[in-house]
């Protein structure tokens, strides 16, 4: 019975693990197609790899892509993690308003988000480039890192923070060794959201790019009218197995560590 | 516990993955294994004929893969000037960032009547011919064209033109195609993939009942939507992009089509067939132009008569196989097949049925987004 | 001293709103309630009212509602199993989860096309087992099938965030109390998971509102979705008076309906106030 229970179990997390991965093996194997056209198996080829390293447009925007989603998530969560912690503490009103406000930009179409951006730069006379995407990426990522640390601010228990308090620690103590480890889950999980979406986002930043940025997706839904390139497969492949790898490295590495310990 | 195991196998990222992949391959059917020949040979060498002009760079925008890249190289070598290449998906993305200059972007390529729109807002620097001595090599007959957006070339200098025609698969359909009215057959209900473009899908019912593809007379608009009311049920969907590979994949026995992307097509699947219909269509020019917000517009000058030469137009051809206004590229191309190929350089007499497309204002142009909205109203 | 931290801690995010949010969000107004000639008008909201608008509106409320409430009774039951099921490494499968959507959206809903076309990977697989085609490409099944896919990571990690935190102990409590499973269910693990809940339907009912870029590719653009007509009226009307006042109505309905939501947060601290 308890088996046939962890069957089930494990059957369900393979059907979606199935669900989440099939697109992605589909790219994997287009990756590897020696035709453009998605709908063709025009032979096995390495060479779509080999030309991806040597266009400079999808290196640099490879780069840039990275930068900018990793800068904003960390910003981010930065800003989120400390307005969440000041929302929580605030009385019923003002932290309605708040949490209203800050819910604002997901409401948006994301078309509506980008031309308002791009507006208020220009009114503000930025020169559109790195810096305006990386603030406009901080901009729609901020209310997710709240919208992940809230529920795990709310099931903290205050009174330990006080306790901590009147135990003699500085609020800053207090925080890092008694709030933040109950609420790092939810920290770390806006910052894997923020990082997710920012690596995502096409539409806000094509409007606040200006002429030297390009991000992988721009790239990409640039193609779309004439085909997406074969080297873009590629490179997510690529990308793909190294995080892959990374986490199974990470991962082992915990273990060990874990196995030293006992 | 050996069951246990093997659930764990199965369950594991890595096993799944490599599951996966062997499902994935098998499904493909494995045609042909292609051959290497598929390059087209790139001897294009830098002549040293110009100069660098104001600050030595120059910002383009242009459609996502819409040259050959490496001719990039040769007129920064040519010219000595930093190029800063950037693409864009649809006129209308270009549009609002050139219009606010939130990149100020010193050559543009958008179609005729988006061009024709941006002259009439005022929004384009005129040429200097003097600085454009290839000119000779376009084609009078396709500069007379553009004249119909752009009256006296003064603002724009045509790069790929193009019709738009009907793909089908020769293998599915039982009778030589050549009308516009096998796109409302019931016989083909869901094989046919209609156009996601408003004023391509109203040129396509308009031609086929006579009316002019430029009409603002809402009577005749009406009739064409009563005409795309009645095709919604038989088509399979509605695509720009995606027709090609899913006429590739032979997802469709007929789809709508620009004419460049049916050479390439062809070449992926030999039994797709284009043809535009005897009722006539429309035919668009896509063309180099300098915004008012140029920083660089001798660079501009420069990179538009580095694109009218007849080599790099042929090579920019061969990639992207748009067709191209350039007859001194032209009579280059060696293949003589795609040197005298109906689909890239149609006749006089197929061109004298299609018209281009006039930018016909805010109030037609949202009239005619509204009545396509209504294309599911039955 | 704690209201002076309070203070601290929420200024650079009141100006930072004040910049980023207000701002924008008053320019989206004034363009909603101007014409193209400057003038005050209504005109832009009234669009909403015509019948294909209406429509759209509706059809993009009733399927983002589905996919929300498919992304909830997938990710729940998939959060307990991560919560109970002592993996020697439980953050590693959490990642498992996050990881598809690090490759880029529009890759992989060109992917779930090739996947399901009626020639497609799902349709061959199918033929290979003699079983009977499946035929959704093109259909609003297939948009959200898009949509599920896309936001569920977006269920998954608030729920299993807030289920991993529930003590133990309180459920073996109600175990010891004499509660059944179902009742330990309904009453202790799904209240205290309210706050991950609610910050999940956010996180997946408000963007498969707004997205159109599935109902192009999956869904072949024979329905359409509200997302769709706003994005019309900025893309190929460069309209942004009506594209606003559009966007403002939407705003209005998903305001209606967090609130609806909100009803059921009564826990302290949630992540949400609607």
């Amino acid at each position: 019975m308890v088996n046939f229970r962890q069957f089930l179990r494990k059957f369900y997390l393979g059907l979606i693990i199935l669900f989440l991965y099939a697109p992605i093996l589909v790219l994997v194997v287009l990756s590897f197609n020696r035709s453009k056209s998605r709908s063709k198996w025009g032979g096995f080829t390495m060479k779509w790899y080999s030309s991806m390293f040597e266009n400079e447009t999808i290196m640099l925007a490879l780069r840039d892509t990275l930068l900018i989603a990793i800068l904003s998530a960390f910003l981010a969560t930065l800003l989120g993690t400390a307005s969440a912690i000041a929302i929580n503490h605030m009385r019923k009103v003002p932290r309605a308003i708040m949490l209203g406000i800050t819910n604002i930009p997901m409401l948006n179409a994301e078309i509506v988000t980008g031309i308002s951006l791009m507006l208020l730069f220009l009114a503000l006379d930025l020169n559109l480039g790195f810096f305006t995407v990386l603030l406009s990426h901080i901009a729609f990522n901020v209310p997710y890192v709240i919208l992940s640390v809230m529920p795990k601010l709310a099931q903290t228990n205050q009174s330990t923070y006080e306790a901590a308090l009147d135990l003699g620690a500085t609020p800053l103590k207090a925080f890092f060794s008694v709030v933040f480890p109950d609420i790092f889950p939810g920290v770390l999980s806006g910052f894997l959201l923020a990082f997710t979406l920012s690596l995502d986002d096409f539409i806000i930043t094509h409007f606040t790019r200006g002429a030297t940025v390009n991000t992988l997706s721009t790239l990409i839904y640039s193609e779309t009218r004439k085909g997406i390139k074969p080297e873009m497969y590629a490179l997510s492949t690529l990308l793909f197995v190294g995080v892959l790898l990374l986490l199974i490295f990470v991962n082992r590495l915990g273990k060990n560590e874990k196995e030293v310990k006992n | 516990m050996k069951n246990k195991n093997l659930i764990d196998k199965l369950t594991h990222p890595v096993g799944l993955f490599l599951a996966g992949s062997l499902i994935v391959t098998s499904t493909f059917t494995m045609a042909g294994c292609g051959n290497e020949d598929d390059e087209i040979p790139f001897t294009l060498e830098a002549t040293g004929d110009y100069k660098a002009g104001d600050n030595g760079e120059i910002y383009v925008y242009n459609w996502g893969e819409y040259i050959d890249e490496r001719v990039i190289d040769i007129f920064e070598k040519d010219t000595g000037i930093k190029v800063y290449y950037n693409y864009f998906e649809e006129n209308e993305d270009m549009y609002p960032i050139v219009a606010t200059g939130a990149a100020k972007y010193d050559v543009v390529c958008p179609s005729d009547y988006m061009i024709q729109k941006m002259i009439g807002e005022d929004l384009l620097l005129p040429l200097n011919y003097e600085n454009i001595p290839n000119i000779s090599n376009i084609d009078p007959e396709y500069l007379k064209s553009a004249e119909n957006f752009d009256p006296g070339n003064l603002y724009s200098v045509p790069y790929c033109w193009g019709t738009v025609g009907i793909l089908y698969n020769k293998t599915m359909v039982d009778e030589p195609i050549d009308s516009w009215g096998v796109l409302f057959d019931e016989k083909y209900s869901q094989e046919i993939l209609m156009i996601n473009s408003v004023r391509d899908a109203f040129m396509i019912a308009l031609t086929y009942l006579g009316y002019s593809q430029n009409t603002t007379n809402e009577a005749e608009l009406d009739e064409a939507l009563a005409l795309l009311q009645k095709q919604y049920p038989l088509v399979q969907g509605y695509f720009v992009d995606q027709v090609r590979d899913k006429m590739i994949g032979g997802e469709a026995a007929i789809g709508v089509i620009y004419s460049g992307e049916a050479i390439y097509t062809q070449r992926e699947n030999e039994d797709l067939v284009y043809v535009v219909p005897k009722e006539g269509s429309n035919v668009w020019i896509d063309g180099w132009v300098i915004p008012k917000t140029a920083q660089n517009k001798e660079n501009a000058e420069a990179w538009i008569n580095f694109c009218c030469r007849a080599d790099v137009a042929l090579a920019n051809f061969n990639y992207i196989t748009y067709s191209t206004p350039n007859k001194a590229a032209r009579e280059l191309i060696t293949d003589e097949e795609i040197r005298n190929s109906e689909i890239a350089f149609p006749s006089s007499e197929v061109l004298n049925r299609c018209e281009t497309f006039r930018y016909l204002g805010e109030e037609a142009e949202a009239m005619y987004l509204n009545k396509w909205n209504q294309r599911g109203n039955q | 001293m704690k209201q002076k931290n309070t203070i601290l801690l929420s200024t650079p995010y009141g100006l930072w709103m004040i910049g980023f949010t207000i701002i924008p969000l008053l320019m989206i107004l004034y363009y909603g309630l101007t014409g193209r000639d400057g003038g005050f008008t209504f005109e832009n909201l009234k669009l909403i009212a015509t019948e294909e608008n209406l429509k759209a509106l509706w059809l993009s409320i009733r399927l983002s509602l589905l996919s929300t409430l498919l992304c909830l009774i997938i990710a729940y039951p998939l959060a307990m199993i991560l919560r109970n099921t002592k993996f020697k490494n439980s953050r590693f499968m959490v990642m498992l989860f996050i990881m598809p959507m690090w490759m880029n959206s529009l890759l992989r809903i060109i992917a779930w096309q090739n996947i399901l076309e009626r020639k497609g990977v799902l349709n061959t697989f199918l033929e290979f087992l003699h079983l009977p085609a499946l035929n959704i490409i093109n259909s609003p099944a297939a948009i959200v099938l898009g949509m599920v896919y896309d936001f569920l990571p977006f269920m998954i990690l608030p729920l299993y965030n807030t289920l991993v935190k529930i003590d133990e102990n309180v459920i073996h409590a109600a175990h010891d109390l004499g509660a059944n499973n179902f009742h330990t269910f309904t009453k202790i693990i799904f209240p205290l998971s309210i706050p991950g809940v609610i910050s999940g339907i956010t996180m997946v009912f408000v963007p498969s509102l707004t997205t159109f870029v599935i109902s192009d590719i999956l869904g072949g653009s024979k329905v359409l979705l509200i997302g769709n007509i706003i994005e019309q009226q900025f893309q190929k009307l460069n309209n942004w008076h009506s594209g606003s006042g559009l966007s403002l109505v939407l705003m209005v309905f998903v305001l209606i309906s967090m609130a609806l939501v909100g009803k059921y947060d009564k826990g302290e601290g949630s992540a949400n106030v609607w």
